[in-house]
């Protein structure tokens, strides 16, 4: 168990977790492969201490590294960078569209929070 | 046989809407045919049936729920049956003459055929949850039929607010229908009564049994929707009102009655008193109406309590007489609807302030109305008299201390309401001049077209039933022997009875007459006391202002829960993770054995930089920086995947990041350079904090998980097979392209579908400019 990384995954979703959490799509976007990169070493840190590559005949002595976790965390290696790229032509079309990457609110939420404030107006 | 009957109906129901347009109104009389059927049916199982021997008939359809087609024909059934299928026949005959061709008939005969098939269907089952199908399809047919002119925003409400009501009420009595049927471990309507269940459980599951049936048969405090429903068309009120919908709830009480009112202590005054202040109130209500019908439709609601009084009671004389008036208000209730039909479709009004003069110009539906509603103000030599007579004695027989002393005044002043509003209906409809003080117009009635005389023909014949059955009650003292036998052995015993010999029921039936004309000689007054009071709160009212709150309780829910902020949405998404799991983790914190700093001094640093990175990427202020500063993040986690024993993942990992950047810096080159600040809903005080609990929740998590670890993990095996089994050295490339290749596959879909999306949207965009 290695505590260094254990931190860092922590700290790697706290930074990922507050940029998710601001309105400007590029941010949210970098905080979600920031959040993806926790992720991927959570998944090797599971695999437990560190090793020799899992290469049989490879070179260095000692036991392997888990090799599992190697695969699962190379898979979403691979889908996160295919999220981010989804992620960044949508504020592209954003761009082109409104000129900016704002994450807007709900339209027709926001309409419906303005009918009840105006009945609750009426009603006093 | 009985199958087939209900199938009957459901044939024909699918059939009348193709029907319809050819035949016009005559669709009716096809669709008589399933009711004609049945009730012939049923009358030659008749003299069995009322001896004792029930018909059944038994369809496995769900076992493992205990859900079965259990049908079966009892003395009851075969009571309820000759008035919803009896009754039946005759209304659609009627409603042959009452509808002129109009586009959508045979869609309405159609409905009202799969009404009749529903409401026999829960007089028919044998199986609670199999009358819960039924009866919830009776709500919904009835809804159709309540809503059928749907041009009229009333006749919406007034459908909308009857599923409503008896929906609900629907709900409550399957709960108690499951209660019932787990305490008795079966859900056999015969077998439950025979053997009831007892205990505190079974009360309340009997409770809302019994909120269903009040909704249903239209008990106060859920009378309203009733009246309401007069928005349907008349053929439908007559159907509802006196043989089948509103006798639903009757019917219930009336199974449920014998077998439980004795042993729950709760049943006989909840019950009871229902009945009489529908009663009362159904009355009082009745006699300030204006309109014919709608007299009717609290004439209707008093009935029904009076009903629920009778065969509520569970004791053997009262059921008697509730099986009784069952039938009798079947027949004079039909007739009176009958007669409103008609007078609505010839004066076109149902206004008795404006009708004057009616009786002269049709005295042969005069004579049917004053028939049937003498019948039901319980004057003699008719069939109402005889369950009025049964009824007044049973409770002065029944034994039930000052509640039956309280519930025997209320049905004394309850009948004389009837006889007071009955005269009114005859008087005000028919009669000369009555209630024009009031002023509603210019009178109609000595020039209004003659009805066809097949139009009056099933009127009359309901009228006649009531003075033959009346005058001879041996006709019909089988069936109602039989059916309140059925229900209770000890009821069967009862007869009808024109003459009992001067006996206190008697005087109370003298009384009630009485009474019932001085309060018709004393009208104005009445009306006076009635304009009064009108201003009482109504369970209308409730009911409306409930569902206005019900409305205005979701908006504030809406705007609160789902006030379209994505931030906040995902702020509660993480609050919920860090309270319920995060909980969860604080209670067992059991850190792992072997925990060590780093692997080397180099991972330590390398962490560092990587965070340092990450931190820049969250704080830069341009674009171009922030993503510089995750390329950062991405290489430093490609050396710990080195220094992790992961050459592949780092390979993998800058190949990716390097592409990624590329990416982005393609993308940023159309946006501003840096980020416009923009209006907050989260605070950045609460983002920071909802950031650090995430942060400190992963970091705890990721050590108690490791430390969780019970089993060998499975990688030992992959790392033996993969050279014999593979031809692989690189193990992580064997378990992804063989041993997990199904993975691999749906990870490349994964990336297809996201090319395919990227490649669209970008091609969208170009479009636009190309056309710009």
């Amino acid at each position: 168990m290695i505590l260094v990384l254990a931190l860092l995954v922590g700290a790697l979703y706290a930074v990922g977790t507050y940029l998710l959490l601001q309105r400007t799509l590029t941010r949210v976007v970098i905080g979600l492969a920031i959040m993806g990169h926790g992720a991927n070493l959570l998944l090797l840190l599971a695999g437990g201490r560190a090793g020799r590559a899992p290469i049989v005949d490879g070179p260095g002595a000692g036991p392997f590294a888990d090799p599992l976790p190697q695969a699962l965390a190379l898979t979403a290696i691979v889908i996160t960078f295919g999220i981010t790229a989804f992620l960044l032509a949508l504020a592209y079309r954003s761009w082109l569209l409104r000129s900016d990457d704002e994450v807007e609110d709900d339209v027709e939420d926001r309409r419906i929070a303005r009918l009840v404030r105006r009945h609750e107006e009426n009603d006093s | 046989m009985l199958a087939l009957l209900l199938a009957l109906h459901a044939v024909l129901a699918l059939a009348a809407p193709a029907l319809g347009r050819r035949l016009g109104p005559r669709v009716f009389l096809v669709c008589a045919l399933a009711p004609g059927a049945t009730a012939a049916w049923a009358a030659t199982q008749a003299a069995g049936v009322l001896d004792g021997s029930a018909t059944t008939q038994v369809l496995p359809w769900v076992p493992g729920l205990g859900l079965d087609l259990a049908l079966r024909l009892d003395g009851f059934a075969l009571l309820m049956v000759a008035l919803v299928s009896g009754i039946g026949a005759v209304l659609f005959a009627y409603s042959r003459w009452y509808f002129s061709p109009r586009p959508g008939l045979g869609r309405f005969a159609g409905v009202l055929t799969a009404f009749a098939g529903s409401m026999l269907g829960v007089v028919l089952a044998d199986n609670l949850l199999l009358i819960y199908v039924f009866w919830e399809l009776t709500s919904i047919t009835s809804y159709l039929l309540i809503g059928f002119e749907d041009e009229k925003g009333s006749a919406r409400a007034a459908a909308l607010q009857a599923i409503l009501v008896t929906g609900a009420g629907g709900l409550a009595m399957l709960a108690g229908f499951v209660i019932v049927g787990q305490a008795a471990g079966t859900y056999s309507l015969s077998g439950i009564l025979a053997d009831p269940p007892g205990g505190g459980v079974v009360g309340a599951g009997l409770v809302l049994v019994l909120v269903g049936a009040c909704t249903k048969s239209a008990q106060v405090p859920f009378h309203f929707w009733l009246p309401a429903a007069m928005a349907a068309p008349t053929p439908v009120s007559a159907y509802l009102h006196s043989a089948t919908l509103v006798k639903a709830g009757v019917y219930l009480i009336a199974r449920f009655a014998p077998a439980f009112a004795a042993g729950h202590a709760f049943w006989r005054p909840l019950v009871m008193g229902l009945g009489v202040a529908t009663m009362l109130l159904g009355g009082w209500r009745a006699l300030r109406q204006h309109d014919l019908k709608l007299l009717l439709a609290y004439g209707t609601v008093s009935q029904l309590g009076f009903m629920v009084v009778l065969v509520g009671a569970g004791i053997p004389e009262l059921t008697f007489a509730g099986a009784a008036l069952i039938v009798a208000h079947g027949l004079f209730k039909a007739a009176l609807f009958m007669v409103v039909g008609i007078v609505d479709h010839q004066a076109h009004t149902r206004d008795l302030r404006v009708l004057s003069g009616l009786g002269r110009r049709m005295p042969g539906v005069a004579a049917v109305a004053a028939v049937a509603a003498a019948s039901m103000a319980g004057v003699p030599l008719l069939l109402g008299f005889l369950s009025k007579e049964a009824a007044y004695e049973g409770l002065l027989h029944a034994h039930l201390g000052v509640g039956g002393s309280l519930a025997l005044a209320g049905v004394v002043v309850g009948s004389v309401l009837t006889f007071a509003y009955g005269a009114r209906f005859v008087l005000g409809g028919f009669g000369a001049g009555f209630g024009e003080s009031a002023g509603g117009g210019d009178p109609v009635g000595p020039d209004v077209a003659r009805p066809a005389p097949a139009f009056v023909v099933p009127a009359a014949l309901f009228a006649v039933l009531t003075v033959v059955a009346g005058v001879a009650p041996a006709l019909v003292d089988p069936l109602v022997g039989g059916g309140a036998g059925a229900l209770d052995a000890a009821a069967g015993k009862a007869h009808l009875a024109l003459w009992h010999g001067f006996t206190p029921a008697l005087g109370l039936s003298v009384l009630t007459l009485a009474a019932g004309a001085l309060l018709v000689a004393g009208a104005g007054t009445v009306e006076r006391v009635q304009a009064r009071l009108a201003g009482a709160p109504s369970a209308a009212g409730v009911y409306s202002s409930a569902l206005v709150g019900l409305n205005r309780l979701a908006d504030r829910v809406t705007a609160v829960l789902q006030n379209g902020s994505l931030p906040v949405y995902l702020g509660v998404i993480l609050l919920t993770v860090l309270a319920l799991p995060g909980l969860a983790l604080l209670t067992r914190t059991r850190l792992p054995g072997g925990v060590v700093v780093g692997e080397s001094p180099l991972q330590v640093v390398v962490a560092g930089v990587v965070l340092a990175a990450a931190v820049g990427a969250a704080f830069a202020r341009r674009r171009f920086a922030a993503v510089l500063f995750l390329g950062g993040v991405g290489y430093g986690v490609a050396v710990l995947f080195v220094i992790q024993g992961a050459p592949d993942l780092a390979l993998t990992q800058l190949l990716v990041e390097t592409l990624a950047v590329v990416i982005f810096v393609l993308v940023l080159r159309h946006l501003p350079e840096r980020f416009e600040p923009s209006a907050w809903r989260l605070g950045q005080a609460t983002r920071v904090a909802v950031a650090g609990g995430v942060g400190v929740f992963v970091a705890a998590f990721s050590l108690v998980a490791a430390g969780a670890r019970t089993a060998e993990p499975v990688s030992g095996a992959y790392l033996e097979q993969a050279v014999p089994e593979a031809g692989g050295q690189n193990v992580v490339n064997v378990i992804l392209v063989d041993f997990r290749a199904f993975d691999t596959l749906g990870e490349i879909t994964v990336l297809t579908v996201a090319a395919l999306g990227i490649v669209s949207l970008v091609q969208a965009g170009r479009r636009q400019q190309d056309e710009a």
